[in-house]
């Protein structure tokens, strides 16, 4: 039997008429690539039969820069710098990740001072992260203000960042071995008033978004995902703990010093875009917890453990790590011939894998509803092109 | 369960399995014709219940003129992992589809047929991924060449 691959064009054939007079006709519409609940450059192509979806065909590419081709050619330090240009919300989280995989190959050591620092940030960036798709979801559902609240305060964590890293996006900080630079003599006093000023914002988050009786209704039993399809799936992160599946990185795998912490992992119940919303506001709590247990014992020591100009070499062989980003799962494939550069490096991206989530919750739907379910997965387009 | 027990379970399901070399987790491979029943009693075991298909890719050997399929599997039931990894010739890439196990995988598999050309029997949707329609060869081998490449491989 030979495999023959098909185009889009065979895809969106027109399908043959129906003979009963009752029949009405189906007929595709593009969402996107240039809509404004796509988050980038993203389409969806819809079918429809009147106003409701009866298929999803995402397509996905329009700014594939081949950064897995890309990596063959750089050094495991070089290519450190194309993991923040995956998922640029979690650009010190994907640094973690690569370091993690190369760290752990190579058997290179770190102390707790360079842990307590990643885990700090990481948890600063989701805390940054979640703010921000959550003005993103007000405005696609018709809430602007929700995403003025959003960017205001957004900026205080982009600061500490800046002050620390340099960079305000595709903040390049963490190395193997170690960190960038140390951090900023402000920065406990910098988080500690972004933490204080958050705590009673994100009660103010709750009044003015989470109780509205539009959003209220336009989330609750939308786009409903049974834990067991979630699975199947393979979302991860905020969209399959939504489904009520307690895999959380953090809890059953810790890394960093999350298991020096106290934090719950919350999960939602049914599945539908409301445990989604509920989880990632829970979840910013949690990060407030854990910087609160953290930031006054930042333990002393030095914060680069091998030398910058130290050639990094992995053994033979492959293998794979990953950690948990503000959207899920982040993992890195190393395939090593004992070069300095890998010989094949994969990245598993937990937003192509949630995309896909979209073609079975989508069909029954209405367009509306379409956009409710895009930004409940709260995806970020370079993560899926790559 | 440990590694070793993890291993030992998955030879009794197919006698030819073998542990993949310089492997750093828990790791089989198996012969290709072995796929799609392998990987149904994966998910099905009890014992193993691998119901999440983390990540899967490809390898381009070159030199050994195949092509290394690589499956990572997880289980949310006894939180344990394993890769699975199968060689198929590099001049004729067909191996089955395991959309009909993980429904992630017809996503996955899609983009390892665009970058790298593998074609999947039983495939519901098999078409270019991020690349047009009519894009010539596969990015991701080790022998592609375009005029577009800044620094060509020597």
């Amino acid at each position: 039997m030979t495999t023959s691959p098909i185009t889009l064009a065979d895809r969106i054939a027109a399908a043959p008429a129906d003979a009963s007079s009752l029949a009405t006709q189906e007929y595709f519409v593009n969402m996107g690539p240039q809509h404004p609940s796509t988050h980038g450059v993203l389409r969806l192509l819809v079918k429809l039969d009147g106003e409701t979806v009866r298929e999803v065909i995402p397509v996905v590419g329009y700014i594939h820069r081949g950064i897995e081709k890309m990596g063959e050619y750089l050094t495991y330090r070089k290519f450190i710098h194309l993991s923040d240009r995956l998922d640029y919300l979690s650009a010190i989280t994907n640094n973690w990740v690569v370091c993690m995989a190369v760290e752990k190959a190579a058997g290179i050591e770190t102390n707790d001072r360079i842990q307590t620092i990643r885990t700090l940030c990481a948890e600063l960036q989701r805390i940054q992260s979640h703010q921000l798709w959550w003005g993103v979801f007000g405005m696609d559902l018709g809430a602007f203000t929700a995403f003025l609240y959003g960017f205001r305060d957004r900026e205080m964590v982009t600061d500490i960042f800046e002050e620390t890293t340099g960079a305000r996006l595709t903040m390049n900080y963490i190395q193997p071995g170690g960190l960038m630079y140390d951090i900023h003599p402000d920065f406990v006093k910098g988080v500690k008033k972004f933490i204080e000023y958050f705590k009673p914002k994100l009660a103010e988050y709750e009044q003015l978004v989470s109780g509205n009786v539009i959003i209220q209704a336009r989330l609750r039993g939308i786009g409903v995902m049974s834990s067991e399809s979630a699975i199947s799936l393979g979302t991860t992160g905020p969209v399959l703990r939504g489904s009520g599946v307690e895999y959380d990185l953090r809890k059953t795998e810790p890394y960093g010093v999350y298991s020096k912490v106290q934090f719950d992992v919350p999960v939602g119940r049914i599945g539908d875009c409301w445990d989604r919303y509920w989880v990632r506001m829970e979840e910013m709590r949690q990060s407030i917890r854990i910087i609160e247990q953290l930031i006054d014992n930042i333990p002393e020591g030095k914060h680069m453990m091998i030398k910058p100009t130290a050639k990094i070499k992995l053994p033979e062989g492959l293998s794979y790590s990953q950690a948990e980003t503000a959207r899920g799962i982040l993992g890195v494939l190393i395939v090593s011939d004992g070069s300095d550069k890998p010989y094949r490096i994969h990245l598993r991206s937990p937003n192509f894998n949630n995309l896909w989530s979209v073609t079975a919750m989508g069909p029954g739907l209405r367009i509306a509803d379409l956009v409710a379910i895009l930004s409940s997965i709260d995806i970020v387009v370079p993560d899926i092109d790559r | 369960m440990t590694g070793e027990d993890l291993v030992s379970v998955i030879m009794s399901i197919e006698a030819r399995a073998k542990p993949r070399e310089k492997c750093a987790m828990p790791s089989a491979m198996i012969p290709v014709d072995a796929l799609p029943g392998f990987m149904r009693s994966m998910r099905d075991d009890p014992r193993l219940s691998f119901d999440m298909l983390c990540t899967h890719t490809a390898v381009d050997w070159l030199g050994e003129n195949r092509f290394e399929l690589v499956y990572v599997l997880y289980s949310t039931k006894h939180r344990h992992y394993v890769t699975v990894s199968t060689s198929i010739p590099r001049d004729k890439p067909e191996a089955s589809s395991v959309s009909s196990i993980w429904r992630i995988a017809e996503w996955q598999e899609r983009e390892v047929y665009d970058l790298m050309g593998v074609l999947y029997s039983g495939h519901p949707d098999l078409r270019r991924m991020f690349l047009e329609d009519d894009w010539v060869g596969f990015p991701l081998r080790k022998d592609y060449k375009d005029t577009f490449m800044l620094g060509l491989p020597e």
